[in-house]
């Protein structure tokens, strides 16, 4: 037994911070330490600059383009991109749809779409949940109906993560309203967000941003050929999605930069001659969330060496995404309440800003990381798979 | 980084599992407690054959030279079968102390029958007045002659009244609250002097509040150097530590295994109540908590041979979780047996009392806390700044 990294798990960390040193550009790095959100061209260049490297699509097969790391490099790959503040890579082509073509897709798809991918040629959306289907997905009604070689799709999708900025989606549609399970009239469609019928309106979140959007199709015509494996089968296709390449959803990378944070704060901040960090119920809270968060990063650290010898993680990432869903929440927590009264002015991006500089997100991000406890699979959904998948009740 | 077990771990952990599942089910257990000494003679004797209660001592005093991962290795074991025999307070936390500070030709005459399992040895160091605090020692040792005179209270010695030899902690110089001016002095239990009050404690073990009052001792009932024990303490303490989060990893698994099968089996409303989702997700919490305080265990008992800012942070780490995460285990797995969680015939109210009682054991979750604070904020060893 070792924890430590060895020989060339520490070379590796090196060669990655040197990377991110040379080509992580330092204004982007500020937006995101600070919590400000990305221009669409900041978030593309980022991408291609990892796209050349081979170092964008770190959970692919060689043979598609990966750069073939073992699990504990992928983990110490996170680690350093979240410590230097690079941008959270957008999961829903790389790490999302992508899987799911190489595992059930056609030749053409995989041609087609993957290399795209690398050079962030397309920005996908993912269209699982709509009004009516959140945690009970299987319920959804979009409906998708077969005329010759296309199909024509009709009905809306939510929750629609930067949507705004996209133009394909991968969407779950019933081609067999009929079925006699409603997970069986389910496919999986790539639909070109471009066509005619297809409105992407923001849906406006309670930290003010627009992060989120609503998909109405209106007859859209989506050929054949966009459907990923078998008809009818999109549901064991979702399924595999969700269980794919987890371990990064502890977000244990991000937990400790930001904590990291939260201690400068802490550190320098004075209320009535006293820093925070002497404050001794700040203090404690503090303490106690970083064990938390260290319980969190030796879980995520045993089922990714479990990962490297050969098992794969299946109901395991459920109980990351509850532990380091919760610790994340935790910690945008702190940051609110170390704020104080500056947590308050609710300013919008262009005007001066009011307070300490860490004090004008802090509630705003507070209030938008609510949503990690919800998206991805609710925590009481992830309680359910764990129930059923490790303790059989 | 590896986090496989090595063949000899392997073996070991075999070894204890197979031990604790093949002969200590709940009843041999209860009826070991109930005993005078409250733990079986014969167990005991079985441990030191098949080589255990040299696992963490040095080859030098004729161990195994097991580190931080056997010793989690053999406590998590006995955490699964409420092991009540004295394994912390004479192998653990004695062992080290016989092992860092008594010279060679003391340490075979100490440590052999430590391992062998003739003599049981207690580490006398908390008093009345010192809460959580080791080094909060009143205790005095005044040179007088050719040996030393000691004076003052130990309270809850952990098997301190079966013990035939205790590890007396007294000063000779200094105040409580001093690292320095520590010292050790094996005590033989029965001396004149030595007055212990032995009772049971609520989790299953027996412990000594112990008067020494004008306790001669000779010369070479010092081990190591006057008023220098302080960093031996330390290490005994940590290992101690690690031993005991270990142990409530065992018994915390244990106590979710018992529970989930309760609630397979129990009916309710024509149900298993496990087919309830209220009761499924508090299940799914309680694994939550038994998973946080694995790994934490698992990096203080790799942590070891690390720097001590960084040992003394993961250790205190291991130890709040276990008094937080496992109070939270404890008292769920009681909610879900229901009325039968509240019974003493109950294996689950037993596995209960260990888990909760441990956070009183080497410091309480609040001590640890602080020590975890000072450790962050200095970048000392926890331990160093205790006092």
């Amino acid at each position: 037994m070792d924890i430590e990294y060895n020989e060339p798990e520490r070379a590796f960390r090196d060669e990655v911070r040197g990377f991110l040193a040379e080509n992580l550009p330092a204004a982007i790095a500020e937006k995101v330490k600070n919590y400000r959100r990305l221009t669409r061209d900041e978030t593309v260049h980022w991408h291609r600059v990892l796209g050349e490297k081979g170092w964008l699509a770190m959970h692919w097969p060689t043979e598609y383009g990966g750069p073939g790391w073992s699990p504990v490099q992928k983990h110490i790959f996170e680690e350093e991109c979240a410590a230097a503040g690079a941008p959270r890579l957008l999961p829903f082509g790389i790490n999302m749809v992508a899987p799911v073509i190489i595992k059930f897709g056609s030749q053409a798809q995989k041609d087609y779409y993957l290399p795209r991918m690398l050079t962030m040629d397309d920005w996908w959306a993912q269209g699982y949940s709509e009004p009516g289907a959140g945690s009970d997905l299987a319920s959804l009604k979009m409906r998708a109906e077969r005329q010759g070689d296309r199909y024509i799709v009709n009905g809306q999708k939510t929750w629609t993560t930067l949507g705004q900025h996209a133009n394909m989606i991968f969407c779950l549609v019933r081609t067999d309203p009929q079925a006699a399970k409603k997970q069986e009239g389910i496919s999986f469609l790539l639909i070109d967000m471009s066509s005619p019928g297809v409105t992407v309106r923001p849906l406006i979140t309670l930290d003010g941003e627009h992060e989120v959007n609503e998909v109405f199709f209106d007859n859209v015509e989506v050929p054949v050929e966009n459907r990923v494996g078998d008809e009818n089968k999109g549901w064991t296709y979702a399924k595999y999605l969700l269980t794919f390449e987890r371990t990064g959803i502890a977000g244990v990378g991000i937990s400790k930069a930001a904590l990291t944070h939260l201690k400068t704060i802490a550190h320098e901040r004075e209320i009535r001659g006293r820093r925070l960090i002497e404050q001794s119920d700040f203090a404690d809270r503090l303490a106690e969330i970083e064990v938390e968060l260290m319980a969190v990063e030796m879980t995520n650290l045993r089922v990714v060496a479990a990962a490297d010898a050969g098992g794969v993680p299946g109901a395991e990432s459920s109980f990351l995404k509850i532990m380091g869903t919760e610790v994340r929440q935790k910690i945008s927590d702190l940051y609110r309440e170390a704020a104080g009264p500056y947590a308050l002015p609710f300013i919008d991006e262009d005007d001066a800003p009011v307070g300490p500089e860490f004090a004008g997100v802090a509630a705003p991000n507070y209030f938008n990381l609510r949503k990690l406890s919800i998206f991805g699979g609710s925590n009481e959904i992830q309680k359910n798979i764990i129930s059923k998948a490790i303790l059989g009740l | 980084m590896d986090f496989s077990y090595s063949d000899e771990q392997r073996m070991l952990k075999d070894m204890v599992d197979r031990l604790v599942a093949d002969q200590y089910d709940f009843e041999t257990r209860e009826a070991a407690r109930a005993s005078s000494v409250g733990y079986s003679a014969d167990m005991w004797r079985q441990f030191a054959e098949l080589g255990l209660l040299g696992v963490p001592l040095s080859e030098d005093a004729g161990g195994f030279d097991g580190g931080g991962a056997e010793l989690m290795v053999v406590a998590e074991g006995f955490g699964r079968g409420l092991v009540v025999e004295p394994y912390l307070a004479s192998v653990v936390l004695c062992g080290h102390l016989i092992d860092k500070l008594a010279d060679q030709t003391r340490k075979a005459e100490i440590a052999g029958p430590l391992i062998s399992g003739e003599t049981r040895y207690a580490l006398a160091c908390h008093e009345p007045d010192g809460g959580c605090d080791p080094y909060w020692i009143a205790t005095t040792a005044r040179a007088d002659g050719g040996g030393y005179v000691l004076d003052g209270t130990k309270a809850v010695v952990a098997h301190g009244d079966s013990a035939d030899h205790l590890i007396v902690i007294a000063r000779s110089s200094g105040e409580p609250g001093d690292r320095d001016g520590l010292s050790a002095f094996l005590v033989d239990a029965t001396a004149n002097g030595v007055t212990r009050r032995g009772y049971p404690t609520i989790d299953g073990h027996r412990a000594a509040d112990i008067t020494l009052e004008n306790a001669r001792v000779d010369a070479d009932a010092l081990l190591g150097e006057l008023g220098l024990a302080s960093s031996a303490l330390d290490g005994a303490l940590e290992r101690g530590v690690i031993y005991l989060c270990a142990e409530a990893t065992g018994a915390m698994a244990r106590a979710c295994e018992l529970t989930l099968e309760y609630l397979k089996e129990r009916k309710q409303f024509g149900a298993p109540i496990g087919s309830f989702q209220a009761l499924q997700h508090r299940m799914v919490d309680m694994r939550i908590a038994l998973e946080k305080v694995r790994s934490l265990t698992f990096w203080a008992a790799c942590s070891l041979d690390s720097a001590p800012d960084e040992r003394g942070q993961r250790i205190a780490a291991a130890k709040v979780m276990v008094g937080r995460a496992g109070r939270h285990v404890a008292e769920e797995a009681i909610q879900l047996f229901g009325g039968m969680g509240m019974m003493e015939e109950s294996a689950i109210a037993h596995y209960a009392k260990r888990i909760i009682m441990i956070d009183h054991w080497l410091g309480d979750h609040r001590w640890h806390m602080a020590a975890f604070r000072r450790a962050v904020a200095d970048g000392e060893n926890a331990w160093a700044n205790a006092a």
